[in-house]
């Protein structure tokens, strides 16, 4: 793919979170996993330069990585919206009504799920059971999870995101000591 | 309501602080990893475990002290992973068990981990866990910095590693040998068995894969011993189990009970009945992937392996689906088969065309254009997938939709005769054929 070696950089900080990742798994290739987490975190999604760097450092080839990542849903290889609204449609979400969280918030982001909104903050993603049935129906933001959502909660946790100030999710609770 | 004197597993899910290794020890935390270390065997250890009659809480209810006597003696390279994917649709107890008790699956890890003579033990969570990842994390470097984990573990001489590892969107990878790829950074697909696992595992050594509520439970065992377990429980299925329960109850969430209790009594008076408005209809028992009980079915039965096997389904992973009357059935198997043809690894033929026919002929017959022959073919389609792939993928989606049109065929009729007045039974039916 690319002959002239990697021109993917990491910040100072990401190298020495690499180094370390790399030293606690038993193998270089073990390491994948999180390595991608690391600079999809850090890049918001792993381009192909970063996936020759990754094919160097770790001595894994190119197609093999390649693979994870499509195999994987949660790994992306393109920019992504800033705040992706990810509504489970599973069983217990959908007996709770989640099918009418998606359609209202279809309606407020004006754009259909998997279209990102113009200015490139929302996209709305349908998703599978998400680990959080009794709540439901639920949504996943980021690493965090809105639970019992109706419509009220919804248009404030939008509204949250566009003016900056999001609203706390339910699973960010506070911890004592 | 729920019951006090049952939680176990669960007592301290009301404190906002367990997180904290300090806490965690006050409590009585560590005790059981430092009893074993200093005044037991590993043969004591998984001898006690086999005593206690401790199934796996994953789904398949395997004996966890028989799984670990399989690996072998002459070994070095030993790996434990604890299963922390939870995909399955109705289920979300192990979350809970990191999010409040991190230490007490720590020390369950370590303990396990000890007795199998694991020199790597890998805590597998699901990607969509992100938060607790680092939670648990936090916890694991406090074990290490109180000498719990690392090496010469309280001077016994024994080492171990934890790496906390983060799963990135793929149920499948909650099969124990997709799980060991996906921890050796390849695509989560299950692997042929035999060669098993703790035979043959990670980086082709032995490897004990076990769920995150099985390890919870083992500190307790030691500590208080199998008979103290077994008081709880029914002799083949001893100890308490974390449900959890979704639907229209009054009280959906964890619910840890006794094993053997009826679900009559726990539907009544733990989750105080269905919420208001609603009837009961049906009930899944055990995760999405288990066969549904009618509401009458579902009041004759007791919550325990053998009970629930007699009554035609299974306690699976304890992710209790409450069916609300005004559910329409065929939009929720609907549902159900989007999921597994979403999921399939795709290695196995009868499984990844199965799942993608079993979805389409049910989205055809939701659209109305469906035929009673279609009903026939679901049959056959499910004949050719069940028992015959290298996965239970494949018949997680079977015995749904094989149950949901055996106990539910007007509804499936009823899509073929009339389609208008079906159709419109249902308020999201529009949406959701599109
Ligand atoms: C498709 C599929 C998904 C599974 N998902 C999980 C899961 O999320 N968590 C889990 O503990 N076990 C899951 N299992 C079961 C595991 O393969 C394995 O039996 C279990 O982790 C063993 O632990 P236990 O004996 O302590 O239950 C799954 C199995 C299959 C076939
Ligand atoms: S049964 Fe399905 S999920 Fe399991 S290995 Fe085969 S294709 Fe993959
Ligand atoms: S079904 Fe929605 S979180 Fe499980």
């Amino acid at each position: 793919m690319n002959d002239a070696g990697s021109v993917f950089t990491l910040s100072p900080e990401s190298v020495a979170e690499f180094d370390k990742i790399v030293e606690r798994y038993p193998t270089k290739a073990s390491a994948l996993m999180p390595v991608l987490w690391l600079i999809q975190d850090s890049a918001g999604f792993i381009s192909d330069d970063a996936v020759v760097w990754i094919s160097e450092k770790l001595e894994v080839t190119q197609a093999r990585i390649r693979e994870v990542i499509s195999f994987y849903f949660m790994y992306r290889d393109t920019p992504q919206a800033k705040y992706k609204l990810q509504v489970c449609h599973n069983i217990s979400c959908h007996i709770m009504k989640s099918r009418s969280i998606m359609t209202h918030i279809e309606k407020q982001l004006g754009v259909k799920p998997g279209v990102q909104t113009g200015d490139g903050m929302f996209v709305l993603e349908g998703v599978e059971c998400l680990g959080a049935c009794g709540m439901g129906p639920v949504m996943q933001v980021g690493s965090h999870l809105y639970e019992e959502l109706t419509i009220e909660k919804v248009d404030a946790i939008i509204e949250g995101f566009r003016s900056d100030q999001p609203v706390t999710p339910d699973t960010d609770r506070k911890l004592e000591g | 309501m729920t019951n006090n004197q049952y939680k176990i597993l669960s007592r301290r899910f009301d404190r906002n602080d367990a997180h904290n290794i300090s806490v965690y020890e006050a409590d009585g935390g560590y005790v059981g990893l430092k009893k074993v270390l200093s005044h037991m065997s590993r043969e004591q250890v998984i001898a006690e475990v086999k005593e206690s009659g401790l199934r796996g809480r994953g789904g398949a209810g395997f004996p966890a002290g028989v799984k670990w006597g399989f690996v072998p003696e002459d070994v070095e390279d030993i790996y434990f992973m604890v299963n922390a994917d939870e995909s399955e649709p109705g289920t979300f107890k192990d979350r809970f068990l990191l999010d409040y008790d991190p230490h007490m699956v720590i020390e369950g890890s370590i303990i396990s981990s000890w007795a199998v003579r694991a020199k790597l033990c890998v805590i597998y969570i699901r990607g969509e866990f992100g938060w607790l990842v680092d939670r648990v994390q936090a916890a694991v470097d406090q074990a290490y910095a109180a000498g719990y984990l690392g090496e010469n573990i309280q001077g016994s001489g024994y080492t171990l590693n934890m790496i906390v590892h983060k799963g990135a969107g793929a149920y499948i990878c909650g099969e124990e040998t997709g799980l060991i790829n996906s921890v050796e950074g390849r695509k989560g697909q299950p692997r042929l068995k035999p060669p098993f696992p703790a035979v043959c595992g990670f980086l082709d050594k032995p490897t004990i894969v076990n769920n995150v509520e099985t390890v919870a439970s083992v500190p307790d065992i030691i500590i208080d011993g199998a008979s103290e377990y077994r008081k709880h429980g029914t002799e083949k299925s001893a100890g308490t189990k974390l449900f959890s329960v979704s639907g229209p109850v009054k009280n959906p969430g964890i619910h840890e009970i006794p094993l053997g209790l009826p679900f009559n009594e726990f539907f009544h008076e733990w989750l105080g009945g269905m919420a208001d408005g609603e009837e009961l209809k049906a009930v899944i028992m055990g995760g999405s992937s288990v066969p549904v009980l009618t509401a009458e079915e579902a009041m004759e039965t007791n919550l325990d392996y053998e009970s629930l096997a007699e009554a035609g389904t299974m306690l699976g992973s304890g992710g209790m689906i409450i069916i609300p009357e005004r559910c329409d059935m065929v939009e929720l198997i609907q549902v159900l088969m989007h999921f597994y043809w979403d999921e399939s690894c795709g290695q196995c033929t009868p499984c990844r065309e199965g799942t993608g026919w079993l979805h389409r002929i049910v989205k055809k017959l939701r659209k109305g254009e469906g035929t009673l022959e279609d009903l026939d073919l679901i049959e056959n389609v499910c004949e050719g997938m069940a028992g015959l792939t290298i996965c239970p993928l494949s018949d997680a989606a079977v015995m749904p939709i094989i149950s949901f049109l055996e106990k539910y065929r007007p509804e499936f009729e009823a899509l073929i005769q009339n389609e208008k007045e079906s159709i419109s039974s249902s308020r999201w039916a529009r949406e959701i054929r599109s």
